[in-house]
C-alpha cells in the first residue's frame, strides 16, 4: 500500500507564483523517504498541502488510500507532522501541549495523559513536562514538536527539517530515534538541508526543484549514478608539492592531507602504487561525505540552466 | 531518546472523536481565561464599578428615573450586557489571532477535527468568558442597586445569544486580522460606538424620531433591551422581534465563519 500518493499536484498562489507545477510522488508504506530541494523549491508547500495547511490548486492526494478531497478526516488521522518553524503555544507546558494534541485526535484525557508521558519520556522531555514551551531550548522545542506529532501514533510521520539548529549529539540521537520508529512500522517523510542526514537515514529520495520533481529514485541507486567519488588521504610524509599522477586529480588540504577524485572506472590500487613510488605512504583514508550533495548540486545546477524544463524529470 | 512500539487506540466513533476534540478546545480556552484572569475577568468588573459610581450614584442621582425606574437600576442590565459583548468578542478575536500569529493553530488545523467543531470550540470559549464576566459585573451591580428578575429565561437566553453573536464576530475578526492592530481596530471603531449607542445609558424613546429609526439598525439595541426586559420588564423594542434578530445574526455569522474556514481565507492562503 502507498502511504502517500500524489498525482498532478499544482499550487498557484494568489500573487501568481506557481510553487508546484504538477508533482507526482509515491511513498510506500514503511518507507523512510527523503524530500530534498533548495530553498523555495516547493518542499514546504508540498508538505503544507499534504497536511492540509495549504490549499491545492489542482491534483489529488491519497494517504493510505484515503482521498484527501473525499475522506479528509480519515486521511488526517493517519498523519503526524513536525513543521520547520516552531509552532508551540509559548504559554503552555510541554505536558499540556502534548495532551491537548492527543485530544484534537479524539484520544480520551486519561489515555492522552498516559500516552503523553510515554512520548515525552521517549524524547527525554518528561522532566521538562511542567515547563512552559518558551523556557525550553531550541533542541527541546524540536523534540517537543516530535513528541506532539507522535502522540496519536501516526502511520505517516512528516518531518520538515527536524534537526535544524540542534547540536550534533542531539541530531545523532534523533536519527537513532527516527530509525527505531521507522523499524517499528512508521512511514517517515523527511525534508532536510543536511544531505548527510538524508543519505544516512532514507531509503528513497525525491529531489524537488522549482516546483517539479527533478529526480525520484532509491537512495542507493541514485548514489550509484555518481561517476566520481572523493577520498581524503592522510599521509605519513609531509607534502609540499603534489605529485602528478595521470588519471587522478589530487588536491592538497594541508601538509599531511590530500583529497583525490576517483572516477568509477579507475581502481584505488593504481593510486596507491603511484603514491608509493613517489615515496608517499597512506596512513588512512576516508570517503568524503559529499555524495548526495554532489548529485543535488548537479541537479539543481542543471535545472537552473536554460534547458531546465526539458531536463527536469530525466535521469542523472 | 528511545522509540517504543506502544500504539494508542483512538476511539472508532467519529462523534466521540469530535466530542473529545471539542472539549479539548474548550478546556484550553477556559484555561487561557483563568491563566490571565487579570486581563480577562477583572478589568470589566472594575470598569463597571466606575460606571456605577459615576453614572449611577453621582450623575444618576440628578437624572432620577429613566423609563419609570431608578437610573442606576436602568443602566445595570446594559452594563452587564456591555461586558458580555466586549469580552466574548475580545476573547475569540485575541485567542484565535494569537494562535494564528504564533502558528499553534496548526495543531488543530492538521488534526481530523472538522471546521465546524473548531468554530464551535472557539466560540464556546468566548461564550464562557462573556458569561463569566457578565456574572462578575452582575455581582458588582448588586453592590449599587437592586436587580429584580422578571423573566429569568429571557435573561439567560439573551445573554447566551449575545455572547454567541459577538464570539462569532470576534472569530471572523481573528480570521481576517493580519496583525494586532487589526484585532483592536474593530472593537475601537465599530463595537464601542455600537454598544454606547445601543441604549445602555438611555431609552431610545428619548431620541428624535430619525435617531430612533437609526438606532433600530443597531443590533446591540435589541440585545440590551431583551436583556433589560428580563430584569425590569421594560423594553424599547418587541422582545420576540429582538430574539428573531439575534437568531438571524447568529445564523449568518456562523455561516460566514464556516465559509471562511472551508475556503481557508486568512488561514491557508
Amino acid at each position: 500500500m502507498q502511504a502517500l500518493e500524489v498525482r498532478g499536484l499544482v499550487k498557484q498562489y494568489r500573487n501568481g507564483v506557481q510553487a508546484l507545477k504538477g508533482i507526482d510522488l509515491c511513498v510506500a508504506e514503511g518507507d523512510f523517504f527523503a524530500l530534498l530541494g533548495p530553498n523555495g523549491a516547493g518542499k514546504s508547500t508540498l508538505i503544507g498541502i499534504c497536511t492540509s495547511l495549504v490549499t491545492k490548486t489542482a491534483g489529488t492526494l491519497e494517504v493510505f488510500g484515503h482521498d484527501m478531497d473525499r475522506e479528509l478526516e480519515a486521511a488526517k488521522a493517519c498523519i503526524g507532522v513536525v513543521p520547520q518553524e516552531f509552532n508551540l503555544n509559548q504559554f503552555e507546558t510541554s505536558l499540556t501541549i502534548v495532551v491537548n494534541q492527543a485530544g484534537f485526535y479524539g484520544i480520551p484525557r486519561k489515555q492522552a495523559l498516559a500516552r503523553a508521558e510515554e512520548v515525552l519520556t521517549q524524547l527525554s522531555l518528561w522532566d521538562k513536562r511542567n515547563q512552559m514551551a518558551r523556557t525550553l531550548s531550541g533542541g527541546m522545542k524540536r523534540r517537543l514538536m516530535i513528541a506532539r506529532a507522535l502522540v496519536h501514533s501516526p502511520r505517516l510521520l512528516i518531518l520538515d527539517e527536524p534537526t535544524a539548529g540542534v547540536d550534533i549529539e542531539i541530531r545523532r540521537s534523533m536519527w537513532d530515534f527516527l530509525r527505531q520508529l521507522n523499524e517499528q512500522g512508521t512511514t517517515i517523510i523527511l525534508t532536510t538541508h543536511y544531505l548527510e542526514e538524508a543519505e544516512s537515514l532514507c531509503r528513497n529520495i525525491a529531489i524537488i526543484d522549482r516546483g517539479r520533481i527533478a529526480e525520484s529514485d532509491r537512495m542507493d541507486r541514485l548514489l550509484r549514478k555518481l561517476h566520481v567519488e572523493t577520498f581524503v588521504l592522510s599521509l605519513q610524509e609531509a607534502v609540499t608539492e603534489l605529485p602528478r599522477i595521470d588519471g587522478y586529480e589530487l588536491r592538497r588540504i594541508d601538509e599531511h592531507t590530500v583529497e583525490v577524485d576517483i572516477s568509477k572506472e579507475r581502481d584505488l590500487n593504481g593510486l596507491f602504487a603511484k603514491l608509493s613510488a613517489d615515496g608517499l605512504h597512506v596512513l588512512s583514508m576516508r570517503n568524503k561525505v559529499n555524495r548526495l550533495e554532489e548529485i543535488f548540486m548537479r541537479l539543481v545546477d542543471r535545472a537552473a540552466s536554460p534547458s531546465a524544463d526539458s531536463a527536469a524529470g530525466s535521469a542523472v | 531518546m528511545h522509540a517504543t512500539s506502544n500504539q494508542v487506540t483512538i476511539p472508532q466513533s467519529v462523534a466521540r472523536t469530535r466530542w473529545i476534540g471539542l472539549m479539548t478546545i474548550l478546556r484550553r480556552e477556559f484555561g487561557r481565561i483563568l491563566r490571565i484572569w487579570g486581563q480577562t475577568i477583572v478589568p470589566s468588573a472594575v470598569t463597571a464599578a466606575l460606571y456605577f459610581v459615576i453614572f449611577g450614584s453621582l450623575i444618576g442621582r440628578r437624572i432620577g428615573q429613566m423609563d419609570g425606574v431608578d437610573y442606576t437600576q436602568y443602566i445595570a442590565p446594559g452594563l452587564i450586557m456591555m461586558a458580555v459583548i466586549t469580552n466574548s468578542y475580545a476573547n475569540v478575536s485575541a485567542s484565535f489571532f494569537g494562535a494564528k500569529f504564533q502558528r499553534f493553530l496548526e495543531e488543530i488545523s492538521v488534526s481530523p477535527l472538522p471546521d465546524w467543531i473548531v468554530v464551535i470550540g472557539y466560540v464556546g470559549g468566548g461564550v464562557l468568558r462573556g458569561l463569566l464576566v457578565g456574572f462578575a459585573v452582575t455581582l458588582v451591580a448588586l453592590f449599587f442597586t437592586h436587580l429584580p428578575v422578571q423573566h429569568a429565561f429571557v435573561i439567560l437566553v439573551a445573554a447566551i445569544l449575545t455572547a454567541i453573536i459577538f464570539s462569532l464576530a470576534g472569530f471572523i475578526n481573528g480570521v481576517f486580522a493580519k496583525n494586532f492592530d487589526q484585532v483592536n481596530w474593530i472593537p475601537t471603531f465599530i463595537l464601542t460606538p455600537l454598544t454606547y449607542f445601543g441604549g445602555i445609558f438611555y431609552s431610545v424613546k428619548m431620541l428624535p424620531s430619525w435617531a430612533q429609526d437609526l438606532s433600530l439598525a443597531n443590533p446591540v439595541l435589541y440585545m440590551v433591551n431583551a436583556f433589560r426586559y428580563g430584569f425590569l420588564g421594560r423594553s424599547d423594542v418587541d422582545v420576540g422581534y429582538a430574539f428573531a434578530i439575534m437568531l438571524l445574526f447568529a445564523g449568518v455569522l456562523f455561516a460566514i465563519s464556516l465559509w471562511l474556514m472551508r475556503r481557508g481565507i486568512g488561514l491557508r492562503d
